[in-house]
């Protein structure tokens, strides 16, 4: 077992050890009337399956699956952008769906499967998802591109299940979808790329979605 | 953050007990509003009750219509053979609103309830918002209003509602289902939420400690004759500035023999626009018609600085809408 495996997730890093014990040191410092009782649980356990690997933690219930991973865990290859669910940085698939996991505790995903950009390669054999962005250029500075990569990821399984997005035609009928570079834009539409790289990116999921003939 | 207590109840019984009387407990579905808003120090409950494995997952047909799960995602929901062909605005609504990711996350009840986008209610550094802290002010009516309210707004507040989905559903006449400590009882959607008059932080008529356990929706025969229409800064990924969602039963000759019309992006709630529906029943929906029941719709409506523009705009996007349906050219 390495290190990180056996670290509590809460003996991190200096600054979350001030802010706890800021918190605390409030707590015993408000009269009692002021409070709200029983505020207590601050640490519990959860269990989940990380890039196919069980990790059984102690977390602080405000802790977000993003910070988990970062901070805790230390798979940063998931990036912090914006915070607030609107850049797509932070993009994992939690039991194969994409999210983001900065607008979620770690705590409700309690038992679940996440997979990061680390878990997308098979050894030194890159996803080919990864390969196709690698191929089209599909990234410049490359803060984004996890988010971007493993955003694509579920967006072919999602296509492949014949989900409808806001430019399908005829959503009111069931038929499987013809993945144009239309939908590929309005399906990536949460993943944010400052620098621009978008025709790589589009041209990278039409590449990797032939692959596997959708 | 403020420290919680956290709790994750099996039953929506557990659940209705856990929230009890306490005025500082939230329900916490998707959280990808509540979670924001308690990042930015707008919300700070005491407990958090995670509902997210309550058993509210399912999409039935339910008498002639049709009843979604509240916790049931708006992924899940969008994509729903049901809803496709009953109720195709409302996947249209859905998937014009958020992005994938967040609408795998986001639940039918919590978007019902997600708070308004409102800069100055996000941003505790404003210290007036009637709505974060009732009797401070309203720092939109004489700052940056452009997203804001032009029908139903009070000199408390004119914040908007941001929802796409609850246009759809208003449109539709769905129903929600809530259970709470006194009890089951419905709301029409309609009814649920509320104009912002001299409470603008009561946002819905739930009472406290109700949870949404499911919305149903009625059998409308001419379901598929519908649009949901959305007009925004970007192509995808923004909020409506002004949307519109049609569903109407319409002749061959054009002759509209029922029409439902709800506009989002314009006033605290998801707005019927009654008097526009009224004008054009037993109507032909051309162009003099349709703009003199729009003109109507919007005859109390009132702007601010950057938001006038709004007016015009639910005009015009009213008539296109209902010309989309009329004409067979709907996404349905």
């Amino acid at each position: 077992m390495d290190d990180q495996e056996s670290k509590p997730a809460l003996q991190v890093s200096r600054r979350e050890f001030v802010e706890v014990a800021v918190v605390s040191g409030l707590a015993a410092g408000v009269p009692a009337a002021a409070q709200t009782p029983e505020i207590k649980p601050r640490i519990v356990n959860c269990t989940f399956t990380i890039n196919k690997q069980k990790q059984e933690l102690q977390i602080d219930p405000r802790v977000t699956l993003l910070d988990l991973l970062r901070e805790h865990l230390k798979l940063t290859g998931t990036k912090k952008g914006c915070d607030h669910g609107q850049c797509g940085a932070c993009t994992v698939l939690v039991d194969g769906r994409r999210i983001n996991s900065c607008l979620t505790l770690a705590i409700m995903q309690n038992g679940r499967e996440i997979t990061t950009i680390e878990g997308l390669a098979a050894g030194s054999q890159l996803h080919p998802m990864q390969t196709a962005f690698i191929e089209h250029d599909g990234f410049q500075c490359g803060y984004c591109t996890p988010g971007q990569v493993c955003s694509a990821v579920a967006l072919l399984d999602e296509v492949k299940a014949g989900a409808p997005s806001a430019v399908t035609p005829r959503m009111g009928e069931i038929r499987p979808i013809e993945l144009s570079d239309d939908e590929i834009r309005e399906r990536m539409s949460g993943n944010i790329c400052r620098c621009g790289a978008y025709e790589g990116i589009v041209a990278a999921v039409r590449e990797a979605a032939g692959r596997r003939r959708v | 953050m403020k420290p919680f207590s956290y709790f994750c109840p099996a039953t929506v019984d557990e659940a209705i007990q856990g929230y009890g009387e306490a005025q500082e407990t939230r329900f916490i579905g998707g959280g990808t509003n509540l979670l924001d808003l308690m990042k930015m120090g707008v919300e700070r409950p005491a407990h958090l009750i995670d509902i997210g494995r309550l058993p509210l997952m399912k999409i039935s047909p339910h008498g002639d219509g049709v009843r979604i799960g509240a916790l049931i995602s708006n992924t899940d929901a969008a994509n729903h053979e049901l809803i496709r062909t009953r109720y195709p605005v409302l996947t249209e609504a859905i998937l014009a609103g958020a992005s994938p990711q967040l609408r795998n996350m986001a639940t039918m009840g919590g978007n019902l309830l997600q708070r308004t986008r409102c800069y100055y209610f996000y941003d505790p550094s404003y210290q007036e918002c009637n709505k974060r802290t009732p009797g401070s002010g309203c720092a939109a009516i004489d700052g940056y209003n452009r997203i804001h309210a032009v029908l139903g707004q009070s000199p408390q507040c004119i914040a908007v509602h941001p929802s796409d989905m609850c246009v759809a559903l208003t449109a539709l006449d769905a129903v929600v289902q809530v259970k709470g400590p006194h009890g089951e009882r419905s709301i029409n959607m309609t009814e649920f939420h509320r104009l912002p008059g001299d409470t603008p932080q009561v946002e819905t008529n739930l009472q406290s400690g109700e949870l949404i356990t499911a919305i149903d929706l009625p059998s409308i025969p001419y379901g598929k004759q519908s649009h949901y229409l959305k007009i925004r800064d970007r192509h995808s990924y923004a909020f409506a500035l002004v949307s519109v969602a049609v569903v109407l039963d319409a002749d061959e000759d054009g002759t509209m023999r029922h029409v439902r019309i709800a506009l989002g992006g314009v006033a605290h709630k998801p707005w019927r626009a009654t008097k526009a529906e009224k004008a054009l029943t037993g109507e032909k929906a051309d162009k003099k018609t349709l703009r003199a029941a729009a003109e109507e719709e919007l005859a109390d409506a009132h702007g601010y600085e950057h938001n006038s523009f709004k007016i015009e705009l639910a005009k015009r996007a009213i008539v296109r809408a209902v010309t989309t349906v009329v004409g067979g050219q709907q996404n349905g």
